[in-house]
């Protein structure tokens, strides 16, 4: 009778869809093991927050309230994530693999003894406990394991579930009382500033075009964008094309960049160096666009055309325009 | 001003990582260790301060680790730094994140720094699981993921720009404090002649579980918190379907594909 709790992410006052992902997670753990599926809502205005929570198949929702989590502290949250944890005796405890879950899990783990296994690509239960398969080593390999502790954390990377079916339930809300005095938060964010490029963030997007050294200017990279708008999808780039300072860091994906896990991933102009590989290796479906026809990139893509992408790339968008009725 | 870089050493960014016969582990031999990349920016970060602060602030380099990582702290020795720290023991080989982070605070609680330095992640097991636990075990303030950092023009704050999903969030910190550094944080400098002639000299101070307030029971192999752990090699992805044909042809046949046979669009 294991209880599953999932820590809600709230950023910016939205309720952020991988906590539907990670109910899905909790549900399935439940399930097994017998226990109730909870959520933790933290933060100051987090009422707004708990009809969303309801509709999901889950039997608690706890709401740990105060004026000092308005803004988001890796000490303040964790003092109320241990709370909720203190009255829901939770034995799993899941968290997205973002920046804020990443921030969290660690002090909460370190706060009430529990193991934690970050950015966990697939979890289960091996005798009730949490087995977990992770990337390591950048993406080159994976590792199994399995928790011994008497709290058992992990974080789990966007796109793994799939959503948790929103339908209305009866969970009750249990709210939890924070002791917080200003003097214990010691850091807190002060300021979020949105990307200029806009969208969403390569990690949170399901379709991504990437860009490499091949597009030559920063400027190119607008036929990228156009065939990222018309599929719903977000612009992404390699390292060289960074280096090359075409577009910004933000939208690496690779060995020193970022790690995503979309549904369907364009590799344009580049190559396919280890060090991008392991960032985008695990998307389900990967097309690649390259003059080269023995570029590495090759070997790990469902889908290749040898063709020079200043012509491809456009020609596809309008296919895919004709075909979405766009 | 107390600095503190935390370093690593791990196989180098183009290592090709090979699982042992049993899958217990990897295969170590060949590959070849070097400074944790994220961790450069840490150590750079660091002397950037002192740098700048020209008080008579020290930077400590620390790393846990085999013997192996002694040249990695040479390294930030050659780059600057005034003090390094090796800590090993047997006792506290096979540790987890959380066991390695509690000795880790337990050989900065004398060291008192105001500012902990290190990188995101370990690009080994890229855990990024150490620095906010040695921030919890030390009650410091955090900032994860920094690619700015501003010191306080009283020396009591900082101001911390970090990476987050969509765009970049601003930290500001009562020190004492932790951050870990992401690429685009500094430019790390190379170490010069001098520099790595002067390193060889300077003692790297040893510390052991004796030195530390801690049990063996609480380190190490005997306090990690998982097992049975396994390595797996990555899936292989079936073969490339090459599209031929004119430009016009391959953009049609692609997306006729990736509705028809793929069914993701």
């Amino acid at each position: 009778m294991s209880n599953v709790l999932v820590y809600a992410e709230i950023r910016e006052g939205v309720f952020k869809g991988i906590n539907a992902e990670l109910i899905t997670a909790a549900q399935s753990l439940a399930k097994e093991t017998g226990g109730e599926v909870q959520l933790a809502l933290v933060g100051s205005d987090v009422d707004a927050h708990v009809g969303e929570a309801q509709r999901f198949d889950l039997v608690r929702v706890f709401v740990a309230k105060h004026s000092e989590l308005a803004h988001y502290s890796s000490q303040g949250h964790a003092m109320a994530l241990e709370a909720i944890i203190e009255r829901g005796k939770p034995k799993f405890v899941l968290f997205g693999a973002t920046a804020m879950g990443k921030d969290l899990s660690a002090r909460v783990a370190a706060k009430v003894g529990a193991s934690l296994f970050t950015d966990c690509t697939e979890v289960g239960l091996k005798d009730g406990n949490l087995k977990v398969i992770r990337p390591v080593y950048s993406g080159k390999v994976y590792m199994e394991t399995v928790s011994k502790a008497a709290i058992q954390m992990c974080s789990i990377r966007p796109n793994i579930y799939p959503p948790a079916e929103r339908r209305s339930s009866s969970a009750e809300v249990v709210e939890i009382p924070v002791a917080l005095s200003a003097d214990a938060i010691k850091g807190r964010v002060t300021e979020t500033i949105k990307a200029t490029t806009g969208g969403k963030d390569v990690t949170e997007s399901e379709v991504i075009v990437a860009g490499g050294r091949a597009l030559k200017s920063g400027e190119n990279f607008a036929i990228l964008q156009k065939l990222a708008d018309v599929i719903g999808g977000t612009v992404g780039s390699s390292r060289a094309a960074v280096d090359a300072g075409y577009v910004p860091h933000s939208t690496q994906i690779g060995q020193t960049g970022k790690v995503v896990n979309p549904k369907l991933y364009f590799a344009v102009g580049i190559s396919g160096a280890i060090q991008h590989l392991v960032g985008m290796r695990t998307s389900k479906v990967i097309v690649a666009v390259n003059k080269d026809e023995n570029a590495p990139i090759f070997q790990k893509a469902d889908y290749g055309i040898v063709g020079d992408l200043f012509e491809v790339v456009p020609l596809l968008t309008e296919e895919f325009k004709a075909m979405l009725g766009k | 001003m107390k600095l503190v870089a935390l370093i690593k050493n791990v196989p180098d960014t183009e290592a090709k990582i090979k699982i042992n016969a049993d899958g217990t582990d990897i295969e170590t031999q060949g590959i070849k260790f070097v400074m944790n990349p994220y961790d450069e920016y840490a150590v750079e970060q660091a002397l950037l301060i002192k740098e700048q602060l020209k008080d008579g602030s020290t930077v400590t380099v620390v790393s846990l680790g085999p013997d192996r990582v002694m040249e990695s702290l040479r390294t930030a020795l050659a780059m600057g730094a005034d003090e390094a720290i090796h800590v090993s023991d047997p006792a506290f080989e096979g540790g987890d994140s959380q066991g390695n982070a509690r000795v880790l605070a337990e050989v900065l609680k004398p060291v008192a720094p105001d500012l902990v330095f290190c990188g995101k992640q370990g690009i080994d097991f890229d855990a990024a699981q150490t620095p906010p636990a040695v921030a919890e075990y030390l009650g410091l303030s955090q900032a994860l993921i920094a690619v700015e950092f501003k010191l306080g023009g009283d020396g009591k704050t900082a101001t911390v720009k970090r990476r987050v999903e969509g765009g970049d969030e601003i930290v500001t910190l009562t020190l004492p404090a932790l951050v870990s550094c992401e690429k685009g944080l500094n430019e790390p400098r190379y170490a010069s002649l001098p520099g790595i002639m002067k390193a060889k000299k300077k003692e790297i101070k040893k510390i052991a579980l004796s030195s530390i307030g801690l049990g063996a029971g609480r380190v190490g192999k005997s306090a990690a918190q998982s097992h049975g752990q396994k390595f797996h090699p990555l899936p292989e992805r079936p073969p490339v379907k090459m599209i031929a044909g004119e430009p016009k042809e391959q953009a049609k046949e692609l997306v006729r594909l990736l509705r028809a046979e793929a069914k993701i669009i």
